[in-house]
């Protein structure tokens, strides 16, 4: 029962930064039916601002570049990493995507993956193709919950990606800029007609988008401790499979695909499976996409001919 | 009245022949480091079976597969299987000479069309689900199906899991190669000049009007996967058996990568094109890595490479080098065809 | 002795969510009838060939095809059955040349494998010649042999509808369907393909049943004109008595008549 328990809390922590990214997945693709393969790099450069923004306030902070574990410090990363992270999807969306938004579908995709090879690749020539050891941003204690331990980490990822996805689900379908994002979402081009700014709303999807995967990626190196230019892959690839499973184009579809990912795997990882752990988000996609290509909340939409 | 078969199988005759005559000429070429060239030239055909295969999938039935090296992974591995733990102890109990010798590339063959047989029915499992998504969904199916098959690898221990399959039989050479380089060329070639290759085309261009002509799209989306993994197979066949050695990490999805790369360069959906590309980017591929060395980099410059061609080609020039058309098609124009 | 209809449309309903796209619909279609289907703007014209030629399925309803109830078959099959269409917003396969589009319309006819292909067997060699021939053949009867190399989409606008129509001919239907295939035409190519249309009847001896937004352009050559308005049908029968009914009249009248 403890062990039962154990891999809930896991499978929870892991599948919240799943949920993290494959929000921005969800977002892009319901505006634009573009896979975004670069976003799950972005979430490794996340992750990779937190290690450098560690140091640099360490250093401006206490005069040393040996980060004192602390809350002060631990919100100004995350602002740093979510502010750099904002900043690189904008210029992702402006440079990369945007001339080509009249262009065959394919090209998009095409160079979506160029650059998330541009980054990865990149990112092993700047940050070094070892991985690097994140720093402990803050203490880490033992918590007894209900018989078991977990550590204050995991609560931390949990508070902090709810609080997050609370925001987001707020902008979504709580404000003006929500719903433009979503007449979008519905049809490029009558909320163009209709006077909505588009190629302004894409470039916010893509910097919010973009913050939620610098968080993950900062809670994902707090909470795991190695780090590395090629990590956004796999996870990358999982997050968007949790997307696929929400429905895609489904802000909270997105998370409980997230999590049903993490807790699955989580369980899988501890039982006899464990070595087949990274195919069973792939076989969960197939499974989806053969017997519900809509996914748990999607709606199917019949082409019109 | 089968006039034709003895066409083919003529044809065959001369083409195995000249690529015999040719693989003397580079043994006794006094080259200095002719080895080294040899495995060049070696790898590009293996590369140019890869993504002429690949093209029939991406380039002409227009369904966008990233798990190339998936299919290329189960050749390997089935064909190593068989060389490994069959057929090398059978040769072994032979005498020595021409029999034994004859034996062999007999055997090599079968186990590389074993090979392509078991990669096409992997193809085959992976086509269906394609059936129902599209574009992009599909891409991501095909990248997980890559994945999938490299983690079951990965577990089977018999053929080596994590640690590889150390001592593949040197089966594969010069002439085994290209002898599969001409014929996944001629065999795309007249496809996509019948109507199974029509139909492709027409799957590619529009579905539903595919569809309304009477073009069952599932079949040939289908078919243009099992006849594109079959020949992924042979090339991971022909790979293995020439490095003598196969292990996992080979047919990571970046070795997919490089071969979308290579038929996005080429154009999609031009044989020539996809050829062409295959030849460059093997050979870019070799003096990148005396960049590597000569800078001293600790990551390979290949990837971010790879990466900038396929970001401003899609910029500058999104339909390939050659377009979807073969490289003879411009000299024909040359030549005062109308638009 | 009974002749088989072409078509049997029996109850045909369709609903996109709360939206009755079509409803009740009922058509028999004869041998070489040519039938015209008019109504305004999104009337559920296309709706309707969307689900005869099994693009859609029908939510109630029977559809035969030569007799052959289509419940349960694809697209493709349907045109097997001897059914062929072309599209309101042109679908020609824009980087194939129009020998090809061709070629490729007269797919269900083709009885050679791949592997036939790849060997360059005896059959394929005949198939293809007759089929390149017979291909090269419609293109004329469209005046557009002589491009039959380029590419389709180098065609202008009013070309590629016929193409099209070549195209669903190559399939040797015994029905085909026409969307609005004067739509961007001007007056005079109008009148040019309507005679067209009325000569490939008689000359291939097939049933044609075409959409039209435009009443006036139907009357002259159709047999019988069957009218939709917000997908029910209002009128049926002679085009001389669709043209003097006064429901049919209230339908148009909503409508400007643009051309
Ligand atoms: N796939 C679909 N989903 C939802 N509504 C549809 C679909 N296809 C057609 N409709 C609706 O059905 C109605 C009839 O459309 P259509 O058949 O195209 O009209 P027409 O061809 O007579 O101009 C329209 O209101 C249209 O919006
Ligand atoms: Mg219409």
């Amino acid at each position: 029962m403890d062990s039962f328990l154990q891999n809930l809390i896991n499978g929870i922590g892991i599948g919240s930064i799943y949920a993290l990214i494959a929000l921005g997945y969800t977002m892009v693709y319901g505006i634009l039916k573009l896979i975004n393969f670069a976003h799950s790099d972005v979430f490794m450069v996340g992750a990779f601002m937190g290690y450098y923004g560690a140091r640099i306030f360490s250093k401006l902070m206490y005069g040393s570049s040996v980060v004192e574990p602390g809350w002060t410090l631990f919100l100004l990363v995350l602002a740093f990493s979510v502010a750099c992270c904002g900043v690189l999807g904008y210029l992702n969306e402006r440079i990369a995507y945007r001339p080509l938004r009249n262009a065959p579908r394919i090209a998009s995709l095409i160079t979506a993956i160029g650059l998330s090879f541009l980054f990865e690749y990149g990112g092993q020539m700047v940050f070094g193709p070892d991985p690097k050891f994140f720093p402990q941003l803050l203490e880490k204690k033992q918590i007894e919950f209900f018989g078991t331990s977990i550590t204050s980490h995991l609560v931390i990822v949990l508070v902090v990606a709810l609080v997050f996805m609370g925001i987001l689900q707020y902008i979504v379908y709580g404000t003006k800029f929500g719903r433009a994002m979503r007449a979008v979402s519905h049809n490029y081009e009558t909320a163009s007609l209709m006077g909505i700014p588009t190629d302004r709303v894409i470039s916010i999807t893509f910097v919010i988008g973009s913050m939620l995967a610098a968080v993950g990626g900062v809670l994902y190196g707090l909470s795991y401790s190695k780090i590395d230019p090629l990590m956004g892959i796999m996870l990358g690839l999982k997050a968007f499979v949790a997307a696929v499973l929400g429905g895609i184009g489904n802000v909270p579809g997105a998370v409980i695909g997230g999590l049903v990912i993490g807790i699955v795997e989580s369980f899988a990882g501890a039982s006899a499976l464990s070595t087949y752990k990274d195919a069973i988000a792939f076989v969960i996609l197939i499974l989806i996409l053969l017997f519900r290509p809509s996914g748990i909340f999607g709606k199917h939409q019949a082409e019109k001919v | 009245m089968r006039n034709w078969l003895v066409r083919d199988v003529l044809g065959i005759t001369v083409i195995s022949a000249i690529l015999i005559g040719l693989s003397y000429l580079l043994g006794w070429l006094p080259i200095p480091g002719m080895a080294y060239y040899n495995r060049v030239i070696v790898t590009i055909g293996i590369n140019i079976i890869l993504a002429v295969s690949l093209n029939i999938i991406n380039g002409h039935a227009g369904q966008f597969s990233m798990g190339h090296a998936g299919f290329m992974a189960v050749g390997a591995y089935t064909s190593a299987y068989l060389t490994y733990f069959h057929f090398q102890p059978f040769l072994a109990t032979m005498k020595e000479g021409p029999a034994q010798f004859a034996m062999q590339q007999v055997l090599f063959l079968a186990a590389l069309l074993a090979g392509g047989g078991i990669a096409a029915l992997a193809g085959w499992l992976v086509g269906l689900p394609s059936l129902r998504l599209r574009g992009d969904y599909l891409a991501i199916v095909t990248l997980g199906f890559g994945e999938i098959i490299r983690v079951l690898i990965l577990n089977i221990d018999k053929i080596g899991g994590a640690r590889g399959l150390a001592g593949v039989p040197a089966f594969a050479n010069f002439f085994w190669v290209y002898l599969f380089v001409c014929i996944v060329v001629i065999v795309s070639w007249r496809l996509i000049r019948s109507q199974v290759g029509r139909a492709f085309l027409a799957v590619r261009e529009d579905e539903i009007a595919a569809e309304a002509m009477g073009v069952n799209t599932t079949h040939y989306k289908v078919q243009a996967f099992v006849i594109g993994s079959f020949f992924a197979g042979i090339a991971g066949g022909l790979l293995g058996h020439y490095l003598v050695y196969l292990n996992p990490g080979m047919f990571q999805f970046t070795k997919s990568f490089e071969a979308i790369v290579m038929v996005v360069l080429g154009g999609m959906g031009s044989i020539s094109g996809a050829v062409l590309a295959a030849v460059i980017l093997s050979v870019a591929l070799e003096a990148l890595r005396f960049v590597k060395e000569a800078f001293g980099l600790t990551a390979d410059p290949r990837m971010v490479i790879y990466a900038i061609v396929l970001i401003l080609l899609m910029r500058l020039r999104p339909q390939g080098v050659l377009g979807n058309r073969e490289i003879g098609s411009f000299f024909r124009r040359r030549n005062g065809r109308s638009e | 002795m009974t002749i088989l209809n072409v078509l049997d449309a029996q109850g045909v309903t369709i609903r996109f969510g709360g939206l009755t796209a079509v409803s009740e619909f009922n058509l028999s279609i004869r041998p070489t009838e040519l039938v015209g289907l008019i109504g305004p703007n999104g009337a559920g014209k296309t709706t309707v060939f969307n689900m005869l030629t099994g693009v859609y399925k029908p939510t109630e309803g029977e559809i035969r095809v030569n007799g052959v109830d289509t419940k349960s078959l694809k697209a493709c099959d349907i045109t097997k059955l001897g059914a062929a269409r072309t599209f309101q917003n042109i679908r020609v396969f824009k980087t194939l040349s129009l020998l090809d589009n061709v070629r490729i319309g007269g797919h269900i006819h083709y009885k050679y494998s791949w592997a036939d292909s790849v060997l360059h067997s005896v059959k394929f060699r005949e198939h293809e010649e007759q089929a390149a021939q017979e291909a090269i053949e419609l293109l004329s009867i469209f005046d557009l042999a002589h491009r039959a190399h380029d590419e389709a989409r180098s065609l202008p606008y009013g070309d590629q509808r016929r193409l099209e129509i070549a195209r669903a001919l190559a399939a040797k239907p015994k029905l085909l369907l026409l969307d609005e295939p004067a739509a961007g035409l001007n007056t005079g190519e109008t009148a040019g393909l309507m005679a067209q249309i009325h000569e490939i009847r008689d000359r291939f001896g097939i049933a044609v049943l075409i959409i039209e937004h435009n009443m006036e352009l139907v009357m002259g050559i159709c047999e019988r004109i069957l009218v939709l308005n917000y997908g029910k049908t209002i009128a049926q029968g002679h085009p001389e008595a669709i043209q003097n009914d006064p429901v049919v009249i209230e339908a148009y009248l909503g409508e400007p008549a643009d051309a």
